[in-house]
């Protein structure tokens, strides 16, 4: 089984230094977690419910600090980033989340447009990008909906195209296909599959195996908090 | 910030505006409530000090002087009373006037007007009345009065009485004093409490605003939306809430003030409170929009910030 280096080399994108997180009640959501990530992978990061796959991608969102360890992105500890200059750096990664997580009172087209308006893009950069990254998630006819006008597999794919379009280098999703019917999931999968085609890094946490064993692209495997696998090219074993 | 980060803004605060209909009118009810409050407690003011100073204006002392007492004599003392800084104004009846007032107003009483017809002298002395600018500046005044009273001996002591210094003219005018005092405390004190009520229920509603949206704010968070470009949206929400509750407030008060204000002007022997409101517009409107605008921007400024920690 290939194990990948633990310790991150010069192309290094993403590297979890001995990261553990230990909650004020002693649950321990993480123990002792190190991997990388380099640019252009496709890691899922799979594991039963509480094994701490969210509280790693949260981490690197900057929503969670650890109690030990460090997070590097792109050689910057993302915990020693102050609050008020965490949003230029979340700007570099999209996140996919399972419950969408859309802005209930914008459209679709205002979703998409939120991100780059909170990027600092132009109005002509938005009317020319927008239509095009729903295009690229086949809503081109639904550009002006709501999300509760937005069947699941429809806000998600809206929700793919907001954490695109202002092309990051990474895309994290975490658990995108959770609340998702087997096509829908197939289709989320797909797209995902696409966009590292094209070169982004992505992060996928799921316990979906079909997902996994269809992909067959690096797995990380999770358990009570701690990495027990991390295969090159993985399956769904647990 | 640049031009096109406060456009876009501006319209999201607007869209937020127009999409959250409900919270909206909520928010502005609420809102105008508190103006209400406001604008109702510079009314009563208004109409607090006014009776006040009537109430003031109709104290005064009176010194009555002998029969013996000459104009020139009367009109020094008028000079060196006025001259007082306590003392607002000095009111000169000559006896003959005062013999006049004394007939007519016991036109119906022939027996004392035979009396006096029989006496054939004026039995009256001429008086000076005297205001003060204060209320609480008599005690100074008659004190002033006697020290002139004392100083003079024998023939030149021309002043009979001063009403000061009977015990029930004294009484009424401390009982005014206190009066005064008291009801000027006490209405500061309620309309302190009022407007910190209405404050806290605004501030408030703004904080159940902003709950509403925290899941909002986290996702705006996440997808890299810096903290201020978050927070002015709400800003311009909430100044629009004031802006459209000052106004309807102003709106509100004019059927009320046309409705109340006859009836405040002959209770309270005041001002007429719908002119007064038409005649200081620009001002109320200043005082009741600007503090909607202010206290919309601020509570929502502030309301926003718990929910930006991520």
């Amino acid at each position: 089984m290939g194990q990948s280096p633990a310790y991150p080399s010069f192309f290094t994108m993403i590297y979890y230094d001995r990261v553990s997180k230990i909650y004020p009640d002693n649950s321990v959501a993480l123990e002792d977690v190190s991997f990388s990530v380099e640019p252009g992978e496709f890691i899922s990061i799979v594991g039963h419910s509480g094994a701490g796959k969210t509280t790693l991608v949260k981490m690197l969102l900057a929503e969670e600090k650890p109690t030990n360890g460090a997070v590097f992105f792109e050689s910057v500890n993302i915990h020693e980033v102050p609050l008020h200059r965490i949003n230029s750096l979340r700007r570099k990664i999209g996140t996919v989340f399972q419950d969408f997580r859309l802005l209930p009172n914008k459209t679709a087209y205002e979703n998409i447009a939120f991100a780059m308006e909170a990027a600092g893009r132009s109005e002509d950069e938005i009317r020319s990008d927008v239509p095009h990254v729903l295009e690229l998630v086949d809503l081109q006819d639904k550009i002006n909906n709501f999300p509760g006008e937005l069947s699941g597999g429809e806000q998600q794919r809206v929700a793919i195209a907001r954490a695109i379009v202002n092309q990051p280098d990474v895309i994290v999703a975490d658990e995108p296909t959770g609340n998702l019917d087997p096509v829908n999931t197939f289709e989320i999968v797909q797209i995902l599959k696409k966009i590292n085609d094209l070169g982004t890094t992505i992060i996928l946490t799921t316990h979906n195996k079909g997902v996994i064993d269809a992909l067959k692209k690096r797995v990380i495997t999770m358990d009570r908090g701690r990495v027990v696998r991390d295969d090159r090219e993985g399956k769904y074993i647990l | 910030m640049s031009l096109v980060t406060i456009k876009r803004v501006i319209r999201a605060g607007f869209l937020d505006f127009w999409r959250n209909g409900f919270v909206s009118l909520a928010s502005i009810l609420v809102m105008t409530v508190t103006l209400f409050v406001v604008g109702t407690t510079i009314f009563a003011g208004v109409i607090l000090t006014t009776t006040l100073a009537q109430l003031r204006d109709k104290a005064d002392i009176n010194v009555y002087f002998t029969t013996t007492a000459s104009e020139d004599q009367i009109l020094a003392l008028k000079q060196t009373v006025e001259a007082q800084p306590q003392v607002q104004s000095v009111e000169y009846v000559s006896a003959d006037d005062t013999l006049a007032a004394f007939r007519a107003r016991h036109q119906n009483d022939q027996l004392t007007l035979q009396a006096l017809d029989e006496l054939g002298t004026n039995p009256l002395g001429a008086v000076l009345n005297i205001k003060a600018k204060d209320i609480s500046q008599y005690d100074a005044i008659a004190n002033f009065l006697r020290q002139q009273q004392d100083a003079a001996t024998g023939n030149t002591n021309i002043i009979d009485k001063i009403n000061y210094f009977d015990a029930s003219h004294r009484a009424a005018l401390d009982k005014l004093q206190t009066i005064t005092a008291s009801s000027q405390r006490l209405g500061l004190i309620i309309v302190i409490i009022l407007i910190l009520t209405t404050l806290a229920i605004s501030f408030n509603t703004f904080r159940l605003i902003i709950y509403v949206s925290r899941d909002e704010i986290q996702v705006m968070r996440l997808v890299g939306a810096g903290q201020l470009y978050i927070r002015a949206p709400f800003v311009v929400e909430g100044m629009l809430y004031g802006l459209i509750a000052g106004l309807l407030t102003l709106l509100l008060f004019y059927p009320l003030t046309y409705y109340l204000g006859r009836a405040t002007a002959d209770f309270f022997g005041g001002v007429n409170i719908f002119n007064y409101y038409l005649l200081h517009f620009p001002l109320f409107f200043l005082i009741i929009v600007g503090t909607g605008v202010v206290l919309g921007a601020i509570a929502s400024f502030l309301a926003v910030r718990r929910y930006l920690r991520i």
